[in-house]
């Protein structure tokens, strides 16, 4: 099993209709049942607040810079995640498919780095 | 970083291959890398582990094969030296080496525990075709299409890299970089190595085809060296056929065989015994192979009759027409053009736009068909080398020599084919000989002259 972030961007300059709120919260819950039940949900979480809500921890030198706003200048700002395990990419992608119609947004879908490094010390022990 | 640059590695085999004369170990290279490479991905879980012990066997070959003799399978030996080889480097690969804790994590493979867990040789036989399985994980969806073309043809045609930047009209850095970032991203997301499921198989397709045809044309008119390499038109007709078979419900994969076939037939007629072209103009036609010129003709009535067409279909029945003409002069152009007016309106690409440029200028003329490939010079054509060769004929054909044989001089700079070369010059020296002997007629052997007519390639435009 690996885990998956399945990602929602959004352009907050655009305002969403509240009946439309309303179907995403409840599609979305629906969605997080279904997770739940095939074993696959780990953790979902959404925004509060857009782009202007971010604050940037930078480290420099022995000082760390702390900037309001976000991280990049793009149009488009993360509103949203999954976390989910699945087996493969395919097993993924259709989990994304549901979310994308859920939230009627574009799932962005990325592999977790699955090792820590308490396992790459390990390796080598049962590398044989 | 356990990347290793493929063309580097490929580059020093090829070249351990040239000093030791051994010319079969190349040609057991050409045909069992991607059949090897496919069942080590399936052992190992790993795309470059795979490669890497591949070529490791085939270095182990270069060695071995002329004092020992070639083995009666040398796939199989490939194959089971490269996965002791495999085994025997995780085993040296330090504790740190994070690739041997991915290979126990990808698509659940199993590493062999020990070196002495060899392969039999007739173990490999029993398996379905891991190229079946290794094209559709190239081609997935996830991947963006010139990544899976790249990435396909690099593991399964086993080309270099240098050749597919060729084949794509793109530097070959670029397509080092394509390569490299395909992979990366294929074993970072877990990305699945099988056979898409019955329901997935239509969409799935589309880009599979596109590869397999590009296999065939990099064999049929190969980048460099020689004219044909008959090993990867074998290869993607080979697959072509699987394909056939694994989709009897899917009209486009009958389609791609049908047209391989009337393409592959030709073979023997494409080129003389000391490696010169022949245009399609010139081909002794009876050399074409009746076999397989009666099998295309047989699918793409099947074809015609189940009414669902395609781009593949649809350059299949085109080169159906020319395989019923008895000589060139008698070819039915008109039915032609208009295969290519229905080939363009679903597929309008500059490529697909040139070879009806130049169907055209056999309906109505060659000044009409010059006109058409003069309008398409603006849209990414100009470093084509057919562009220039079809610009030439053409100019050639309306008496411009001077504009002819400059445009025979920039085909000739543009493609790396040997054979190519040799016909582009001598097509520009008959023009030149003409021209410091006005009295002399300018008529090369045969009426026309042209390249023959590869089809429309789906990706390259």
């Amino acid at each position: 099993m690996t885990q998956y972030l399945l990602a929602l961007y959004r352009d907050y300059a655009v305002p969403i209709p509240p009946e439309q709120t309303r179907q995403v919260w409840a599609d979305v819950k629906a969605l997080g049942d279904k997770l739940t039940a095939a074993g696959a949900f780990v953790f979902q979480g959404g925004m509060d607040g857009g782009p202007e809500s971010a604050t940037v921890v930078r480290q420099s030198g022995g000082d760390f810079l702390l900037t309001d706003g976000p991280y990049s200048e793009t149009k488009e700002h993360l509103a949203g995640f999954w976390i989910i395990n699945a087996a493969d990419l395919d097993e993924a992608l259709e989990w994304a498919k549901l979310t994308a119609a859920a939230q009627q947004r574009a799932i962005e879908v990325r592999p977790m780095f699955d090792g820590d490094l308490d396992d790459a010390l390990d390796a080598g022990s049962d590398a044989q | 970083m356990h990347w290793m640059p493929g063309p580097t590695r490929s580059d020093r085999m090829r070249a351990a291959t040239m000093n030791s004369g051994a010319v079969t170990v190349e040609a057991v290279f050409r045909h069992e890398y991607g059949r090897c490479v496919a069942t080590l991905i399936r052992f190992l879980g790993d795309i470059d582990a795979a490669e890497e012990a591949v070529q490791d066997a085939f270095t182990v070959a270069i060695a071995r094969w002329p004092s020992d003799g070639q083995p009666p399978n040398p796939g199989a030996w490939i194959v089971t030296t490269a996965r002791n080889r495999a085994i025997d480097r995780l085993r040296r690969e330090s504790v740190r080496d994070e690739r041997h804790a991915q290979a126990r994590h990808l698509y659940g493979a199993a590493v062999p525990a020990a070196a002495d867990d060899a392969l039999a040789p007739d173990e490999e036989e029993t398996v379905p075709d891991d190229r079946l399985r290794l094209i559709f994980t190239c081609c997935h969806p996830a991947l963006n299409q010139s990544a899976q073309v790249a990435l396909t043809l690099r593991l399964l045609g086993g080309l270099e890299t240098p050749e597919i930047a060729r084949a794509f009209l793109v530097p070959e850095a670029t397509m080092a970089q394509r390569i490299v970032r395909a992979k990366r991203k294929i074993r970072n997301t877990r990305l699945p190595y099988r056979v898409p499921a019955e329901a997935e198989l239509p969409a799935r397709l589309r880009p599979v085809l596109a590869v397999v045809y590009l296999i065939f044309n990099e064999g049929y008119a190969a980048t460099a060296g020689s004219l044909m390499r008959l090993d990867l038109c074998a290869e993607g007709l080979r697959l072509a056929r699987v394909l056939a078979e694994l989709m009897p419900g899917e009209p486009e994969p009958q389609g791609l065989l049908a047209l391989l076939l009337l393409l592959h037939a030709r073979n023997a007629a494409r080129v003389t015994a000391d490696g010169s072209l022949v245009r399609l103009a010139e081909q002794d036609r009876r050399l074409w192979d009746r076999g397989l010129t009666a099998e295309g003709q047989g699918i793409v009535r099947a074809c015609v009759q189940r009414g669902r067409p395609g781009p593949y279909q649809i350059q299949a029945a085109i080169n159906a027409v020319h395989s019923v003409a008895p000589g060139f002069d008698s070819t039915d152009w008109h039915a032609i053009l208009t295969l290519y007016d229905q080939l363009y309106a679903l597929t309008p690409t500059p490529v697909v736009a040139l070879n009806r440029a130049v169907a055209l200028a056999e309906v109505h003329g060659p000044a009409a068909g010059l006109a058409l490939v003069d309008d398409l010079r603006s849209s990414g054509l100009d470093s084509y080398y057919l562009f220039h060769a079809a610009r030439a004929d053409l100019l050639r054909r309306l008496d411009r020599s001077t504009e002819a044989t400059a445009a025979y001089a920039t085909a000739r700079s543009l493609t790396a084919n040997l054979a190519e070369q040799a016909f582009l010059d001598t097509q520009r020296g008959m023009l030149i000989g003409a021209a410091r002997d006005p009295g002399r007629r300018v008529r090369p052997p045969g009426r026309r002259t042209r390249r023959p007519r590869n089809p429309g390639t789906p990706n390259s435009g």
